[in-house]
C-alpha cells in the first residue's frame, strides 16, 4: 500500500511538470511578456505604446528577465535568474509571486479558500445525497411511468444552462420573495443566509446530470446475477435495492466523486461571481476579466495539482471500497 | 431589379463544409447504418427531437447565406453591410424600430418617455409603439392569430397522418410524435407570421430592437459554435485514440501522458487561458481583420478551434478502449497476416467499427458545448459582444431582472430557444445512443 502510494505520488511529478511546461509555453512563449505589457498599457488608453514604457512595465512586474538562460549572471544564476525559474518552477515551492495589483497570490489563495469551501462542501454533500436518493427512487419505480417521468424531468433540468438557475434563483428567492440576501458573504456561522441560496442553486443545477448517471449505474447493477440470486432467496425488493445494489453501485459513484473532492477548493466560477462570494472561483473570474495572467497561471497550477491529488484518492477509494481491487 | 453580390464569411465556409461532409458521410454509410437510423426514427422522442433540430438547422442555414445588397442608382454599387437571407425574411421584425423596452404583444412602451401631446405640449407618457401607430390592427389580433395557428397546426397534423399513416414505415407512436413536433413548429411560425408587422411577439429590448429577431439570430451563432467545436475534437481525438489503442507501447504511454496533462488542467481554466492569449493576439494584430464583423467572425472560429483542441480527451479515451478490443479480433489478425499495412488496417478495418462510438460521443458533446457558449460569454471569454448569441442576451438580462418593474422577456426569449435546442439535442443524443449502440451502457 505505502509502496504503491509512493509510486503514484512520483507518477504525479511528470504530470505536474507537463502542466508547468504547457502553461509556461502558453503564457511566456506564445504570448510574450512584451505582448502582455502592451496589452495592459494599451488598456490605459495609450494608443502607441513606446518601447520604454513596455520596458518599465516589465521591470515593475518582474518580467524583465531572459526566458531560459541569463548570461549576465554567474554560476547557478545563469539558470535561476530567468523567467522560467522565477515564474514557473517557483510554483512547485508554492511561491506564486505577486498579482498585477501587487498583492501576494499565495496569501490571497489561502484567505479565499475558506469562503469557497463554505459553498462547495455543502453543495457537494447535499447534491450527492439528493442525486442518490432521486436515482434510487427512479430505480425503485423502474419501467413504470414514475421512472419515465423522472428521467424526462432530469433531462429537462440538464438542458437548462446553470446561468438560468442562478439568475432565476436570485430573482425569485432574493428579489421577489426576499428570503435571503441577493449577494454577499460573511464568515462564520452567521453567514448561513448568504450560503443558502448559492448551495441550493448549485444542487439544483447538478440534479439532472447526476441523478441520470446514478440511475444508469444502479440499473446496470440490478441486472446482475447476484440480484437474481438474492431475489430467489426471497429477500425483499427494498432490501435488495437499498443494501445490495446500493453498496455495489456505490463503487463507480465513489470513484467519480472522490476525484472531485480536492477540486472543491477551487470553488465555482459562476456561483461565486454571481453571489459575490469572495472565494477562489470569483478570484479567477476577476483575474480573467482584468487579464491578470499571473493569477490565472497560478490557479491553473493549483487546479492541476488538486486534480492529480483526486486521481490518487480515487485509487485509494477504489481499493477500500472494492476488495477485488488490489493496489500493486 | 434588386441585385446582390454573395459574401462568404469564414464561418459560413466552415458551416457549409461541415454540412456537406456530414451529408456525404450519411450517404456513404447509408447501407450499413440503415437499421440504426430506422431504430432512431421509430423512437417517439428521437423522431420528434430530430424534427426540432432540423428546424434549428434550417434557420442557421438561412442565416449562413450572406450577401451585399445592390444599392439603387445607375453605376452598380453594393451596400457595405453584410446581410443574410434570414435578415431578409425577418425584415418585418426590424423594419419599425422602437424607442426602448416594450412587453411582448404590448401596444405601448414599457417605460415613460418624453413626447408631445396633441397641442404640442411636452408630456411624459407610455407612448404608443411605432409599429402599432404605423400598422394598426384589431385589438383581438393575438387571439385570432392564436386560434388560426392552432387550426393550421391541427390541419398539418391530420394531413401528415393521412399521408404517412398508411405506409406503416414507422410505429404509430413515433409518427405521432414527429407530426406533433412538426405541427407545434408550424403553428408557432403561423402565429408569428400573422402578428409580426403589427406587434412585437417577444417585445423589444433596451434599444428598441425586437427580441424575437435577436433570439432567432442567435441560433446560427450557438449552433455553429456547438457543431464546429464538437467536430474539431475529431482529428486529435480519433488520431490519438486509435494510435494509442492500436500500437500500444511507448506511443500509448506518450499519448496517455499528454492526455492526463490536458485533463488535469480544469477545463474552463485551460479554455480561459487560451482565449486570453487569443484576445491578445487579435488585439495586437488588429490590422489583419479589417471590419468589426470580420473580427467577431474570426473570434468565433478561433473559439471553436480552442474548444476542439482542449476537449478531445473524452473522445480519445473512448476510442482507445474500443481499439484495444478491436485489434485483438480475428479479422484484424487475418488482415495483418495477409500483409496489409498498419495504416490500411487502421483505416479499413478499425475506423469503420469505431463509427458509431464517434457519432455517439460527438452528439453527446454537442449540447454541452452550446451551454458552454453562454458560460464563456458571461465570463467575457465567449463570442464577440456585437454578435447575437444567447450568452450575450443572458448577460444583458442580468441587469434587466434587477429593474423594477422587472423586464423578463429578453431572458425568457433566450431561455425558450436555448432550452428547445439543448433539450432536443439531449434527447437526440440519448436516442442516437440507443439506436446505434443497442447493447452499450448508457449514462
Amino acid at each position: 500500500m505505502i509502496n504503491y502510494l509512493v509510486r503514484r505520488l512520483l507518477y504525479a511529478v511528470p504530470i505536474l511538470i507537463g502542466v508547468n511546461l504547457l502553461t509556461f509555453w502558453l503564457f511566456f512563449m506564445v504570448n510574450t511578456p512584451d505582448d502582455i505589457a502592451r496589452m495592459h498599457l494599451g488598456r490605459q488608453h495609450q494608443k502607441h505604446v513606446s518601447m520604454a514604457a513596455i520596458q518599465q512595465w516589465k521591470i515593475a512586474h518582474g518580467y524583465d528577465l531572459p526566458i531560459f538562460y541569463n548570461p549576465s549572471r554567474n554560476g547557478i544564476g545563469h539558470l535561476t535568474d530567468t523567467l522560467f525559474a522565477e515564474k514557473s518552477l517557483a510554483m512547485f515551492a508554492m511561491d506564486f509571486g505577486a498579482a498585477d495589483d501587487g498583492s501576494d497570490i499565495a496569501t490571497e489563495i489561502r484567505t479565499r479558500m475558506g469562503p469557497s469551501l463554505m459553498i462547495a462542501v455543502p453543495a457537494f454533500l447535499l447534491g450527492l445525497w439528493t442525486n442518490l436518493s432521486l436515482a434510487l427512487m427512479m430505480v425503485w419505480f423502474r419501467t413504470s411511468w414514475q421512472d419515465r417521468l423522472g428521467v424526462a424531468a432530469a433531462t429537462m433540468l440538464m438542458s437548462i444552462s446553470s446561468l438560468f438557475f442562478i439568475i432565476g434563483g436570485q430573482y425569485l428567492f432574493a428579489r421577489e420573495w426576499c428570503w435571503v440576501p441577493v449577494s454577499g458573504f460573511e464568515p462564520g456561522l452567521d453567514g448561513w443566509r448568504f450560503v443558502l441560496l448559492p448551495v441550493l442553486v448549485s444542487v439544483l443545477a447538478g440534479i439532472g446530470r447526476g441523478s441520470r448517471w446514478y440511475r444508469s449505474v444502479f440499473l446496470e447493477e440490478i441486472g446482475k446475477d447476484y440480484v437474481r440470486t438474492a431475489r430467489s432467496k426471497g429477500l425483499s425488493e427494498a432490501r435488495i435495492l437499498f443494501v445490495h445494489v446500493l453498496r455495489n453501485g456505490l463503487i463507480p459513484v465513489l470513484t467519480t466523486t472522490v476525484a472531485v473532492i480536492p477540486l472543491l477548493f477551487m470553488g465555482s466560477l459562476l456561483t461565486e461571481s454571481f453571489f459575490g462570494i469572495p472565494g477562489l472561483g470569483a478570484y479567477v473570474v476577476e483575474a480573467l476579466q482584468g487579464e491578470d495572467f499571473a493569477v490565472v497561471r497560478s490557479m491553473v497550477f493549483i487546479g492541476s495539482l488538486l486534480y492529480v491529488l483526486g486521481l490518487i484518492l480515487t485509487d485509494i477509494a477504489y481499493s477500500v471500497a472494492d476488495p477485488r481491487v488490489r493496489l500493486s | 431589379m434588386m441585385g446582390w453580390q454573395p459574401v462568404v464569411l469564414w464561418s459560413d465556409a466552415a458551416f457549409w463544409l461541415i454540412l456537406g461532409l456530414t451529408g456525404m458521410l450519411i450517404w456513404r454509410t447509408r447501407a450499413s447504418a440503415r437499421d440504426a437510423w430506422g431504430r432512431l426514427f421509430s423512437m417517439p422522442a428521437g423522431a420528434a427531437a430530430t424534427v426540432v433540430l432540423l428546424a434549428f438547422l434550417a434557420v442557421a442555414m438561412l442565416d449562413s447565406m450572406h450577401f451585399h445588397a445592390r444599392l439603387p442608382g445607375v453605376p452598380v454599387r453594393y451596400d457595405v453591410t453584410v446581410r443574410s437571407v434570414l435578415d431578409v425574411i425577418l425584415q418585418p421584425l426590424v423594419a419599425v424600430p422602437e424607442k426602448t423596452y416594450s412587453a411582448p404583444l404590448a401596444s405601448r412602451l414599457f417605460t415613460r418617455i418624453q413626447t408631445t401631446d396633441a397641442h404640442g405640449l411636452p408630456v411624459r407618457e407610455f407612448a404608443m409603439l411605432n409599429i402599432v401607430r404605423l400598422h394598426p390592427a384589431r385589438p383581438d389580433l393575438p387571439v385570432r392569430a392564436a386560434l388560426r395557428s392552432v387550426l393550421t397546426g391541427m390541419m398539418v397534423f391530420l394531413a401528415g397522418w393521412w399521408l404517412f399513416g398508411r405506409t406503416g414505415k414507422q410505429p404509430v407512436s413515433a409518427l405521432f410524435a414527429m407530426l406533433a413536433a412538426t405541427a407545434v413548429l408550424v403553428s408557432a411560425v403561423v402565429f408569428c407570421v400573422q402578428v409580426v408587422g403589427h406587434l412585437h411577439v417577444l417585445g423589444t429590448d433596451k434599444v428598441g430592437q425586437d427580441v424575437l429577431y435577436e433570439a432567432l439570430k442567435s441560433i446560427r451563432t450557438d449552433l455553429l459554435f456547438g457543431l464546429l467545436a464538437t467536430l474539431l475534437t475529431l482529428p486529435l481525438g480519433v488520431a490519438f485514440g486509435m494510435t494509442s489503442g492500436y500500437f500500444g507501447g511507448w506511443l500509448d504511454d506518450l499519448i496517455q501522458y499528454v492526455y492526463t496533462v490536458m485533463n488535469s488542467i480544469p477545463d474552463i481554466l485551460l479554455i480561459a487561458a487560451v482565449v486570453l492569449l487569443m484576445q491578445g493576439y487579435i488585439e495586437t494584430h488588429a490590422a489583419r481583420f479589417d471590419t468589426a464583423a470580420a473580427r467577431a467572425d474570426i473570434r468565433l472560429l478561433l473559439l471553436c478551434l480552442i474548444l476542439g483542441v482542449t476537449s478531445w480527451t473524452g473522445l480519445c479515451r473512448v476510442l482507445r478502449a474500443e481499439t484495444l478490443k478491436l485489434r485483438e479480433l480475428d479479422y484484424v489478425h487475418a488482415a495483418r497476416a495477409f500483409g496489409v499495412s498498419h495504416a490500411r488496417v487502421l483505416i479499413r478495418h478499425i475506423l469503420p467499427n469505431l463509427g458509431h462510438l464517434i457519432l455517439i460521443t460527438l452528439v453527446m458533446d454537442f449540447s454541452g458545448l452550446v451551454l458552454t457558449e453562454a458560460v464563456l460569454t458571461y465570463l467575457g471569454l465567449g463570442v464577440d459582444a456585437s454578435m447575437a448569441s444567447w450568452g450575450n442576451m443572458i448577460n444583458a438580462a442580468e441587469l434587466e431582472l434587477a429593474r423594477d418593474p422587472v423586464v423578463w422577456w429578453p431572458l425568457a426569449g433566450a431561455f425558450c430557444l436555448m432550452f428547445a435546442l439543448v433539450l432536443s439535442a439531449n434527447i437526440f443524443a440519448d436516442s442516437v445512443q440507443i439506436a446505434f449502440d443497442p447493447l452499450g451502457r448508457r449514462a
